[in-house]
């Protein structure tokens, strides 16, 4: 991708020559003119008492597209201010998309880091209520940890087993099948996917709430994710390599095992990792089948278990502001638990890049 | 379905057929075949079985319900008689979706093109990876940061909305109050969908033939005639589709709901006014008092989400594997 | 060669993913449970003499307005006796009931007495016994207020009824300023709060309005918010949090959720010679004139919503613990009674007005002192 834009930017750069034919505004007219509508944008808001910054943002951004307009009409002439106000709505466009961007970043980060530290890491909720400060998240840490590796664990198989299959094998009706019905199970919202577990295993088999049973549905939510990525990393395998294997006489289900997996692994650790990123966040099938709970418990298997995204959602709802430190804690530490995997996961994919035979 | 030997030849493009009588007749490949093909097999049990079970339980709660299912504007399961509809929640969830498209969709747009076309050579890429990381941050993070930063911001812009645009009926402010209203949830979720979506048009204007885009600067076009002709017009089906993906996402969005609505079962028209629901943040809410009737209940409201969100996938879905056929033409 | 080389690879990343995995079992080794050093009560203070019995895990779980209750008893009891450690989890009522009947917890705590249809499903999990209603937590719904200037307001029931209703939408409504003659009441819009999960506050909320202004509370009073109108929030945390964020706010939650968050609440005028204020003692002398409805060992109460008793606070709510009077589990039965007994005996009842709940009456206490023993 990388690639493509940079070959493309001189490209877009090319009318440069046709200044001369123009009247052309300065190279810092655009800048000037964002200054001085964001200068305007705060006056106006101030003088007007908006309280909302929101708002002054909006209005500098309206004064910026519509100044940028008619001062380049004026000069330039109306295809190019066309031109102009579209690059000037792309930025903005840009500028309103970051702003709530940071903010999210900025306050979990400044909020959280308040209260992260080892005590808070290493000690649950257990004997607390929503007017004392401290605890911490260890318990829900734990939950998170097990709920997510069973989940891994059930559905990294599957999910490898019919990339496998859609690829190597998959031809005819069941495998269309499959990779439609896989898309669309991309697409289940977990909340779903929670009711369906709670459906079966808790009100049909009357089983009652434990990790393993959030488990299950996370497995339901990851197992697409899985699919998708191993099948996209498995089409990449070059065919001369499973061709030069055949010819040798391997039988194919140890040229698959032996040549075709290891040599998309790398692809194929990064779309695992990046899966288990996704369900380590995931809140509402954790709410309806794990349920919480203040106290460590080692054993997924039985009794309700806590959760990071879980802990998060129920320090919030206590609405203290002790527990809305702990939220925010908790948010931080799940964050840095999901970027740490999505940047690791990319390294890899990038460490492994070249393996792939493009 | 069918006999080993038949589904065991290789792709078409692969191995030559040697390879593959031998490969059909071994046991070991049979029971490599056997697992692989039981996965994909148990996939689309599982997704069977979602239907099939949601259903069983929907029919088991709407069968006693004394409201009409789908009018009824209230949520009472567990009274006497049983009575819920799922009128407001349908209507939550479309309105939420449809302003978070609405702010969304043209944006992601633009920071699509932003990072394709506009942005300086050396930012595009970390750009691209940056708005990557966003699409991973977990819901209840925007959820928490939506309920406490971005509703006392909102207040205030929609006092200003009420002022200036409350003749236009939608915006107008009838209760004062935090503005934990169905607006403010359709620009959190617009938040939350915009990495999605502007990922995925991203990739799409990267595949534009740049000999569309440099026939169109021969003949002196703009930098934005450019994209108007060439570039736009190639990604629409791409841009629809992504957009579907992002309103599959908004549609099911449960925590980021949950923690900012002030949820009502009275039905208001009026966007800035507190009230409202959406489906799964009601299944959120009313999840921990339900007896296992209530349950039921909220596993049937759970079923029209499944059903919306397999409409809005599979669409999706078919328009990407149009333009697919039509772009494998083009390349 | 190549291949080898990228086997290597594939081998390394799959150990990364061994060594994320042993990390994660590493750390279920450290850390802990005791909260003691921080914020953690005092456990010498009120651990009286409590009868330890059994050991292992006792599981309960149901209402959330009972939590602090709980989580005070627990935290004395394990104190104790460090053999039994027990989870209680506010999930709610329904829940809390729905967990007991598919046999997943020892007991619930619930905010109204089993339903018959409940009593029903309890009997499969308690052999040749049913689920009984034991009231060992009460206390007042305060029903507080965010109005600057003002820190003395007195409703009346039908004034509380029209304003939840959304009839009274002003603060200076010509209804309000009667009863507060001399505070300065502001034009403010009156935001009204409920909650927007279904609870057993506001099943008592529904209930005293209905007695005592039967003419403007026509609803019925059910767990979920019959009116329409106002604005809502999940749990009585919830409300409490906007009430405190929101000028012009009124909500109503346990006692406790007040006192936390600083607000001032109403003082109601019942009837009685002054108005009443939402206090532990106040409750209590509203639930003295309950009646017990259960038969046999269930001690299902009647609250009297109506009663003009000097200083009785009438917006009350009596929690149950819900046990099988026969055909406990066997392996937590020791336990459960011991821990029962603690609650329900003079040293839990005494603590209860620490955390804004009240005592349950003497009398009541002592049939259910009398009951715990007989759990088999």
């Amino acid at each position: 991708m990388s690639h493509t834009v940079m070959d493309r930017a001189p490209a877009t750069e090319a009318p440069a020559p046709r200044s001369l034919a123009h009247r052309r505004l300065p190279r810092w007219a655009p800048a000037a003119l964002a200054v001085a509508s964001a200068a305007l944008g705060a006056g106006i808001g101030l003088a007007a008492g908006f309280e909302s910054r929101v708002q002054w943002g909006l209005i500098a951004a309206l004064l910026f597209v519509v100044s940028t307009y008619a001062v380049t009409t004026a000069v330039e002439g109306s295809r190019q201010a066309k031109d102009r106000i579209a690059t000037s709505v792309v930025w903005v466009c840009f500028v309103l998309a970051v702003v709530p961007l940071a903010s999210l970043a900025w306050t979990t980060v400044e909020r959280g880091s308040r209260i992260l530290d080892g005590y808070f890491l290493s000690h649950s909720m257990a004997g607390l209520n929503q007017n004392t400060p401290g605890g911490g998240i260890y318990h829900a840490l734990i939950g998170t940890l097990e709920q997510v590796g069973i989940a891994t664990l059930i559905a990294v198989p599957i999910g490898l087993l019919t990339a496998i299959y859609l690829v190597e094998y998959g031809r005819g009706r069941l495998a269309q099948a499959v990779t439609f019905f896989v898309d669309v199970m991309t697409g289940i919202p977990s909340i779903v996917a929670g009711l369906f577990i709670l459906s079966t295993w808790v009100l049909t088999f009357g089983m009652g709430p434990s990790g393993f049973a959030g488990s299950l549905a996370l497995t339901i939510l990851m197992m697409p994710v899985v699919v998708r990525s191993t099948e996209e990393m498995l089409k990449l395998v070059p065919n001369e390599l499973r061709e030069a294997s055949l010819a040798l006489g391997v039988p194919k289900w140890r040229t698959i095992l032996k040549v075709v997996l290891p040599t998309a692994i790398g692809g194929i650790t990064t779309g695992v990792m990046l899966a288990v990123a996704r369900i380590a966040g995931e809140t509402a099938p954790v709410l309806l089948l794990v349920l919480g709970s203040s106290f460590i418990n080692n054993d997924p298997f039985d009794g309700t278990q806590a959760s990071l995204p879980l802990y998060v959602y129920q320090e919030y709802m206590l609405g203290t502001p002790h527990s809305y430190d702990r939220a925010w804690g908790a948010a931080l530490v799940l964050i840095i638990f999901v970027m740490v995997l999505n940047l690791v996961a990319r390294a890899i994919a990038r460490w492994k890049a070249p393996a792939t035979g493009r | 379905m069918n006999p080993p030997t038949s589904t065991a030849p290789p792709p078409a493009p692969l191995p030559p057929q040697p390879a593959a009588k031998g490969g059909a007749t071994r046991p070991g490949d049979r029971i490599f075949v056997g697992l692989s093909r039981g996965s994909g097999v148990l996939l689309l049990v599982i997704m069977a079985a979602i239907a099939v079970f949601l259903t069983y339980r929907a029919y088991i709660a709407i069968s006693d319900n004394q409201a009409n299912f789908l009018t009824a504007f209230e949520w009472n399961p567990q009274g006497q008689p049983p009575q819920f509809g799922i009128a407001i929640l349908a209507y939550g969830t479309v309105v939420s979706s449809i302003i978070a498209m609405a702010i969304a969709v043209p944006i992601a747009v633009g920071i699509a093109l932003f990072v394709s076309h506009y942005a300086p050579r050396r930012m595009a890429s970390p750009l691209a990876y940056v708005i990557d990381l966003l699409a991973a941050v977990p819901s209840i993070v925007y959820g928490l940061w939506g309920a406490l930063v971005l509703v006392p911001y909102l207040d205030g812009m929609n006092s200003w909305l009420d002022q200036y645009l409350g003749w236009t009926y939608i915006f107008e402010k009838t209760s004062s109050g935090p503005a934990r209203n169905l607006f403010t949830v359709g620009i959190l979720l617009a938040v939350m969908i915009l990495p999605v979506i502007t990922n995925v048009t991203r990739e799409v204007f990267l595949q534009v033939p740049r000999a569309h885009e440099e026939a169109a600067l021969a003949l002196g076009a703009t930098r934005w005639e450019v994209i108007r002709m060439s570039v736009l017009p190639f990604g629409r089906s791409g841009i629809i589709s992504a957009s579907m993906l992002g309103l599959g996402r908004a549609l099911g969005e449960t925590m980021a709901v949950a923690t900012v609505l002030s949820p009502s079962f009275l039905f208001s028209g009026h966007l800035l006014d507190p009230g409202g629901g959406t489906f799964a943040q009601n299944i959120a809410a009313k999840f921990n008092e339900a007896n296992e009737y209530g349950r039921d209940a909220l596993i049937a409201s759970g079923l029209v989400l499944f059903v919306m969100t397999l409409i809005v996938n599979g669409a999706a879905r078919m328009i990407i594997a149009r333009r697919k056929e039509y772009s494998g033409a083009n390349a | 060669m190549k291949l080898q080389r990228r086997n290597a690879r594939g081998l390394r990343a799959v150990t990364l993913g061994a060594a994320a995995v042993s990390t994660a079992l590493l750390l279920t080794a450290c850390g802990s449970d005791d909260n003691t050093q921080q914020g953690g009560a005092d456990t010498t203070k009120a651990a009286g003499n409590i009868k330890c019995g059994g050991e292992g895990k006792l599981l309960a779980s149901g209402s959330s307005a009972q939590k602090n209750a709980m989580d005070l008893w627990i935290k004395n009891y394990m104190a104790a006796c460090p053999d039994v450690q027990i989870n209680y989890n506010p999930i709610g009522s329904g829940g809390g009931i729905t967990q007991f009947n598919q046999g997943t917890t020892a007991f619930a705590g619930s905010d109204s007495a089993l339903k018959e249809d409940e009593v029903e499903a309890s009997k499969k999990i308690c052999k040749d016994g049913q689920g009984i209603n034991l009231p060992l937590v009460g206390g007042p719904v305060a029903v507080s207020y965010n109005l600057s200037g003002v820190d003395d307001l007195v409703l009346d029931a039908p004034t509380l009824a029209k304003i939840f209703d959304s009839k009274i939408k002003k603060w200076d409504d010509p209804a309000i300023k009667k009863l507060n003659p001399d505070a300065e009441l502001p034009s403010t819009d009156i935001q009204a709060f409920h909650r927007s999960d279904e609870s057993g506050t506001t099943q008592n909320l529904g209930k005293y309005l209905g007695a005592a202004a039967e003419k403007d509370w026509s609803y019925v009073a059910e767990k979920s918010w019959p009116a329409k109108g106002g604005q809502s929030a999940s749990g009585s945390s919830g409300v409490a949090a906007q009430v405190k964020q929101v000028e012009g706010a009124i909500g109503y939650f346990e006692l406790s959720y007040a006192t936390s968050n600083d607000l001032n609440s109403v003082k109601l005028d019942t009837g009685a010679a002054e108005p009443v204020e939402a206090t532990s003692e106040n409750a209590s002398k509203a639930i003295a004139a309950a009646k017990v409805v259960g038969e046999g060992d269930d001690l299902a109460l009647e609250l009297d919503y109506t009663t003009k008793a000097d200083g009785a606070y009438p917006i009350i709510l009596v929690t149950y613990e819900i046990a099988c009077d026969k055909g406990n589990k066997a392996e937590t039965l020791e336990a459960m009674k011991s821990f029962l007994t603690y609650a329900a005996g003079e040293d839990g009842q005494k603590i209860l007005s620490d955390e804004g709940y009240a005592p349950v009456p003497d009398e009541i206490a002592q049939k259910v002192r009398e009951v715990i023993p007989t759990l088999s």
